[in-house]
């Protein structure tokens, strides 16, 4: 079908009216730009420094200080609404600990010590340290012995630019974010099955669909302003609207949901499969044959991928802990694994090697039949019994429950959106599980249309809008390239102007894999960007110990003193957000940015100041000559003659070469769009701040953040992944890319409303991404070689993917689930929320939320204090019987936002083995009284 | 020379032997009340007004249990049952010796008492003198309101839970109350508060009128020297002294004082001999 | 005679200026009671003030008024803003009372209609929590109910009420409603409330809550029917019609 423009634009309206219906406030209060100075305080636009969702905020300042914030009423996604964490961004900023001064570990005569106290220093002999530990270890270990720990609480230009100089300055691939722990499940769902990273549908799906579906996502607490939509939707029409509820234990969103599906750890895995199985074997017709034949094609992989675990036997294990790390080897058949892999062959006892952990990603295209006789065992009274997570629940009503859930995904007329977050992210499986979602929406047909589609929500402000699309991931470029691929290695040189060869072609350490490099002493400089790693990470006692006791440098950048903080040896105080200029992109694809809106507190400089300042040390000739990189072979290439070629010269910095060349001049600063705003980094601020040559900083002269954007933009440009351009995004509510023609795209994949997908010119819909679309064909048991490769361009594959065990299990020794996750009262680690007294007090320590028969059997009770002991670790708690978070029989849960309940001592740290993602959903532990 | 001065020291123990044991007794409850409110001891529970003792039985102030009941409201047996022990151990056996080695406002009076001898403020100098009976009325009046007003109205005012309570829970600002009883006592009038005005005191004295324990006056030893007057808080006591041989009653707190200071060994704690 | 005289007129100020000072002190109508606190009325009457409770609560919740607290003297209270009543489930503040001011009767563990001699927090009724709807965040549309998560009895006690926000179009209110049949006015919700004064709070119940008269019954709930059962039969005070009748000149205009 193809579309002109008048129909597109017809559609387009219809969907931004739909989703203007109901506003009916004041102009002035719906008005973009800076409205100024009525009682002397200034009020602006900006997003809420928490989560994906990406409420539009205002700021209110005066003197220097935000003084107030309210929701922004012309924003899209929140309407003038926050949850408490948005009504609390004014108050993040002014913590009575506040960092302000660069912080390092010395000795009595003020040199860097490892076992020396923090004591304040000036910004130079922060640099001077830094530098030279940098250096030290780029000489000892070369690229791959220094690291940075990234997040999806970068601004976009951040990561950018932090990207720009690990990547292309010090050739080093080992940049990570946090978000590997948030969404890294999702990326590789979204890559292998559409080639191309992010959801395809918009909040607007919302309002459109008739069915809710979180799977393993309590939205109620962590998505509260989207939950409030799903509620609102809910309402408008309550006899036909479903909301189901899929948890391993009872959360806030069952309070709105029809059904509340409780299921054992893991079983999602199943209960996917159940619905498949019930449309392939017992409803065919309502499969989408014209959808399904155009559109996709069927796949599977590997299971003996392991669980992205260490190597058994490393001298740092413990015995305990062996015992889980060996099925990273090998595993034994379990009797459920028995049926769900029948299909290999394989029986109840058999040892199942971990041949294939190297190639976890690694699928090959299958025939429909094969496909559905993989689906074969996974009937209701199969998985019904797997998967039933409560047991005091009677199995008979269990089984209507899932049999209820299958038909509203088969109603043919129906909407269908499912939502997960992390139950199904956080997952030795989480991969497969993202593309079973896929599997279940594309069968019907129920995909990338208003209303109908697999939805992945995110945790962070910028998990998308920074960690993703710009890419900073160990394998990634900006715009879904990634660093092993020739062709996109060339690419992005050419838009940095670097020497062809100087990127690192080898992918870098993930972000488990640096705390265990620096544990192994194979990383010995890490720099910790808005992050907490050594309080997120699972199995910290660990890393916690590798940064005091191992001969390394940890730098961490922070506005508070968190874990990582007391494990640095160089601590420097960040501006925060609204003390800097910045963009985020929210998990609907919409990008936001903000101005600097007052002038950081103490000595405090913007993170983007700080990673360029870095770049000012290092000559072209410290860093690209011929470099060696462990498992490269020849390693990287000299290419300084090719630089010189281009005009660089070796005495050249960094700096020079990446940040302050000739296009970065290009954009001046006083801009327009910042006029009455400070720019910190470009002007400094009139503080009398000295830089890190010793000097008064006086700014870079030009507009940065600018040029970093508009550079970055070219990466994604005619790639579907476009931007507008920078004064655009300060005049709009955000945009949702890819912006073509300075449009917004609601769906994509769909010839209706994304122009890509029309280009593609393959009628109704294009699953037009380039990665991984030509694979081998083959069997269930594997690829066949003699049947040649099959091309994908523009499908999307629809995986079979089985059952299988996580890892680690109850057992007599250690008899309960653990599962890990957050409150709504607080963001991630609490550095920033667990000081905002209000909620302090409204939660001011993480407890164990168990069911009271559970607490009768271990002999505890309500109010406890319980040591929670696995493995690996152990921390105390309080126990709470009652209250947000119901466990079934069997799971305990713990939220980990508080320090002094550092549960991630506890978690195992294993990860998806495609993702690498860690699964903070499922442990085993056993609980006594403390 | 060493012997002279131990030999005085021992000689000072031994005039003050009761009133070093009387404060050891008042400060070690004291500290046991206060060690189970802030460090979770567990030997003694609560307060004066009730404690939970190695929490095995309640011993409870009967003089607050009496005028809870005169609001009306029955209290349960723990209370009563421990009312009962107490006032039959007051009663039956030890007299009013809660005043003197129980209760921790003596120590506040006997300062106070002290300060005005060393300030040589004589009873001449009291801004108000008033009967010693005094406290009976307030006993009744007590008694009357807590029926009147349905609270146990002493209780509502009572110096000594203040001071009690404040020492094991915290004052808030119940330590004015204190510092004035302190001041009353120094300034307005001699022996203003246990003299005077404490009902408590009143019905212990009432309570312990026939018990066990006395004091036990010979008037053939008794020289006349007075030095028990001297010392005594309730003077009228002392009317049979170097007059008649007999045992000290009405208001005599037990608190031994007068055999102390006796050097004639004309006073002594005995055993009441019902038949005189 | 004299001296008598002079006595009864010391006696009778005495008396009155106590009487009055301890009126005030027992004023205490705002104040929040340890579980399974007898009614007021009787509890200032009972209470010894011996602060037993207070020693038995892990939470340091309790406290015993002093002179500034605006209650009886000496008897113990909780200010939830500050630390709410955790209700252990144990209670361990209430069979330690040797008063019965603390009575475990009123809050004992119900197995087929008969009390047993277990303690159940959850019949405590110590307040019960009140809402300032102008205050609270949820009226505005702010997804908070920090109350509805910090209660104890999440769901039954504190209940969420969706309601469309027209100003929106598309989201939802969750407004917190409080159950008062339920509430035991632990105060879990006015400490968790995130707003500068807490916009919930907890107030005793007999300030806190109405009462409809018993000769009118709900039509719609057959429940209701049961507080009949507390219907006491008054005696009603008669007047002669005649009088009323005789009355009639009123109904001419004077002039």
């Amino acid at each position: 079908m193809s579309l002109n423009r008048r129909d597109f634009v017809k559609a387009t309206a219809v969907a931004a009216a739909a989703t203007a219906a109901g506003i009916t406030l004041p102009k002035e209060l719906l008005a973009a730009t800076p409205e100024s100075v009525e009682g002397g305080w200034r009020w602006d636009k900006a997003v809420c420094r928490f989560c994906g969702t990406g409420c539009g905020i205002m700021v209110a300042t005066k003197n220097e200080k935000i003084v107030a914030v309210k929701g922004d009423p012309a924003a899209p996604v929140n309407r003038g609404l926050n949850c408490i964490k948005g009504y609390f961004n004014a108050k993040i900023m002014y913590g009575a600990d506040r960092l302000k001064q660069p912080l390092m570990r010395v000795d009595e005569n003020g040199n860097f010590s490892k076992n020396g106290k923090f004591k304040t220093v000036s910004w130079k002999k922060a640099y001077d340290e830094m530098e030279k530990q940098m250096k030290k270890s780029l000489k000892e270990l070369g690229p791959t012995g220094i690291a940075v720990f990234g997040s999806g609480q970068y601004t976009v230009q951040e990561g950018y630019a932090m990207a720009k100089l690990m990547k292309a300055g010090f050739r080093s691939n080992n940049i990570d974010p946090n978000a590997r722990h948030c969404m890294a499940s999702a990326v590789a769902g979204f890559i292998q099955t559409f080639g191309i990273d992010e959801p395809a549908g918009c909040y607007d799906d919302i309002e459109l669909t008739d069915t809710v579906i979180t799977w393993g996502a309590n939205m109620a607490e962590m998505h509260p302003v989207l939950w409030s939509r799903v509620t609102d939707r809910k309402l408008s029409d309550p006899d036909n609207v479903r909301i189901i509820n899929l948890s391993t234990f009872t959360n806030r969103c069952s309070d709105l949901a029809d059904v509340e599906i409780i299921f054992k750890p893991h079983t999602d895995l199943a209960i996917w499969n159940y619905i498949a199985r019930e449309i392939v074997y017992n409803n065919p017709e309502i499969i989408d044959r014209d959808f399904v034949d155009k559109y996709t094609e069927f796949a599977t992989g590997f299971v003996n991928t392991g669980y992205g675990m260490r190597s058994p036997g490393h001298s740092k294990y413990s015995a305990l802990e062996e015992e889980t790390v060996s099925k990273q080897a090998s595993k034994k058949i379990s009797k459920n694994e028995a049926i769900t892999l029948g299909y290999l062959g394989h029986k109840e006892g058999d040892t199942l090697k971990m041949t294939n952990a190297g190639k976890a990603g690694a699928h090959w295209a299958i025939p429909f039949g094969e496909f559905k006789k993989a689906l074969e065992p996974y009937t209701l009274d199969y998985v019904a019994r797997l998967s039933k997570g409560n047991p005091d629940e009677d199995m008979a009503s269990y089984k209507v429950k899932l049999k209820l859930m299958a038909s509203l995904y088969m109603e043919k007329k129906r909407k269908v959106v499912s939502f997960w977050t992390m139950g199904m992210n956080q997952h030795t499986r989480g991969v497969w599980v993202n593309e079973q979602a896929y599997m279940v929406h594309l069968l019907l047909g129920k995909q990338a249309k208003p209303g109908n589609g697999a939805f992945s929500l995110t945790g962070q402000p910028s998990a998308c809008g920074t960690a993703r699309e710009v890419g900073t991931f160990a394998h990634r470029l900006p715009a879904d390239m990634v660093v092993k691929n020739p062709k996109h290695r060339e690419i992005s040189e050419k838009i940095w102007k670097i020497p062809k060869g100087t990127l690192n072609p080898k992918v870098g350490t993930h972000i488990m894999k640096i705390l265990r490099d620096l544990e192994d002493g194979k990383i010995k400089f890490a720099w910790v960007n808005v992050c907490n790693p050594f309080m997120c990470s699972a199995n910290a006692n660990h890393w916690l110990k590798a940064a005091r006791n191992m001969d390394n440098f940890i730098v961490v950048s922070d506005s508070y003193p968190g874990v990582s903080a007391k494990v640095a040896d160089l601590v420097l105080p960040v501006a925060m957000i609204y003390e800097k200029w910045g963009a985020y992109g929210n998990a609907e694809r919409r990008t936001q940015h903000w101005k600097q809106q007052v002038v950081p507190v103490g000595h405090s400089m913007p993170d983007l100041w700080q990673y360029i300042e870095i770049s000012k040390r290092f000559k072209l000739k410290e860093v690209w000559g011929a470099q060696k990189i462990p498992g490269l072979e020849g390693g990287l290439p000299d290419v300084l003659s090719e630089a010189q070629k281009m005009g660089y010269n070796p005495d050249d910095t960094l700096f020079d070469v990446l940040f302050a060349n000739k296009d970065a001049k290009s954009y001046p600063w006083p801009d327009p769009v910042g006029e009455g705003f400070h720019n910190t980094e470009a002007a400094g601020d009139g503080r009398e701040i000295k830089g890190t040559n010793g000097e008064d900083w006086k700014g870079y002269g030009f507009f940065i953040q600018k040029y970093l954007w508009e550079e970055y933009r070219l990466f994604g440009e005619g790639k579907a992944h476009d931007y507008a351009d920078f004064d655009t995004y300060h005049k709009v509510r955000g945009l949702k890319w890819p912006v073509v023609d300075g449009k917004e795209t609601p769906w994509r994949f769909n010839s209706k409303y994304d122009p890509y997908a029309r280009k593609a010119n393959t009628g109704e819909f294009a699953f037009y991404g380039k990665a991984l679309k030509s694979i081998p064909q083959g069997t269930l048991k594997g690829p066949v070689a003699s049947k040649g490769k099959v091309n994908l361009t523009n499908k999307a594959k629809i995986f079979f993917r089985p059952y299988m065990d996580p890892p680690e299990m109850p057992d007599n020794n250690y008899p309960l689930w653990l599962c890990t996750g957050r409150v709504l009262e607080h963001w991630h680690s609490g550095t920033m929320t667990m000081r905002v007294p209000e909620l302090y007090r409204a939660v001011p320590e993480a407890l164990c939320y168990m069911h009271p028969d559970d607490a009768g059997k271990f002999g505890v009770a309500q109010g406890d204090l319980i040591w929670i002991d696995s493995r690996r670790g152990k921390v105390k708690a309080h126990v709470e019987t009652r209250g947000r978070n119901r466990p079934p029989k069997g799971l305990i849960y713990v939220p980990w936002f508080d320090e002094k309940v550092l549960i991630n001592k506890v978690c195992l740290d294993a990860t998806d083995p495609i993702s690498k993602q860690t699964d903070f959903k499922k442990c085993a532990v056993k609980i006594y009284k403390a | 020379m060493i012997g002279k001065i131990c030999w005085t020291m021992i000689k000072r123990l031994k005039r003050n032997r009761f009133l070093i044991l009387r404060r050891i007794f008042q400060a070690g409850l004291l500290l046991l009340f206060a060690g189970a409110n802030w460090w979770g001891w567990t030997l003694l529970l609560g307060n004066y007004s009730s404690a939970y003792v190695l929490q095995l039985f309640y011993l409870t102030d009967p003089h607050a249990v009496l005028q809870v009941f005169a609001t009306g409201f029955i209290m349960s047996a723990d209370a009563l049952i421990g009312a009962a022990i107490v006032l039959l151990f007051y009663a039956l056996i030890a007299g009013r010796s809660f005043c003197s080695w129980v209760c921790p406002v003596n120590m506040i009076t006997d300062l106070a008492t002290c300060l005005r001898k060393r300030l040589k403020i004589t009873k001449k100098e009291n801004y108000l003198n008033f009967s010693r009976k005094t406290r009976y009325w307030v006993l009744g009046l007590g008694i009357i309101l807590s029926a009147v007003l349905g609270v146990a109205a002493f209780e509502v005012i009572n110096p000594i839970t203040m001071l009690h309570r404040g020492i094991i829970f915290g004052f808030g600002a119940g330590w004015t109350i204190i510092v004035a009883l302190f001041l009353f006592d120094l300034l307005v009038t001699e022996y203003g508060w246990c003299g005077h005005l404490c009902p408590l005191g009143a019905f212990y004295s009432a309570a312990g009128r026939f018990s066990l324990i006395k004091i036990k006056h010979s008037a053939e030893n008794c020289t006349l020297c007075m030095k028990c007057f001297s010392v005594c808080h309730e003077k009228q006591v002392l009317q049979i002294v170097g007059k008649e041989s007999g045992f000290i009653k009405r208001e005599c707190s037990n608190c031994g004082r007068c055999i102390e200071v006796c050097d004639d060994n004309a006073l002594k704690y005995s055993i009441y001999n019902y038949k005189n | 005679m004299k001296t008598m005289f002079r006595g009864a007129g010391f006696l009778g100020l005495g008396g009155a200026i106590w009487g009055n000072a301890a009126y005030k002190l027992k004023a205490s109508e705002l104040t929040l009671r340890p579980p399974g606190a007898v009614a007021e009325k009787d509890f200032v009457k009972a209470c010894v003030r011996c602060g037993t409770c207070v020693e038995a609560c892990p939470y340091n919740t309790l406290m015993l008024a002093t002179i500034d607290d605006h209650t009886a003297i000496g008897t113990p209270y909780f200010k939830p803003r500050n630390i709410p009543c955790y209700m252990c489930t144990d209670v361990p503040c209430v069979p330690v009372c040797p008063s019965g001011a603390l009575d475990l009767k009123t809050i004992a563990r119900e197995v087929g209609g008969k009390k047993t001699d277990e303690p159940d927090i959850n019949k405590a009724k110590m307040g019960v929590a009140v809402i300032d709807k102008d205050a609270c965040l949820a009226f505005w549309g702010i997804q908070c109910d920090a109350c509805y998560r910090a209660c104890p009895l999440m769901g039954t006690a504190i209940t969420i009420e969706f309601r469309r926000n027209e100003r929106t179009g598309k989201h939802a209110f969750l407004e917190p409603v409080v159950q008062r049949d339920v509430c035991t006015g632990c105060g879990l919700c006015e400490h968790a409330c995130i707003t500068e004064k807490a916009a919930i709070f907890v107030l005793p119940r007999n300030i806190a809550t109405g009462k409809v008269g018993e000769h009118y019954i709900k039509g719609w709930e057959r429940e209701d029917e049961q507080r009949l059962h507390n219907l006491k039969e008054k005696k009603e005070k008669e007047t002669s019609p005649e009088d009323v009748l005789n009355d009639w000149e009123d109904l001419l205009d004077d002039d």
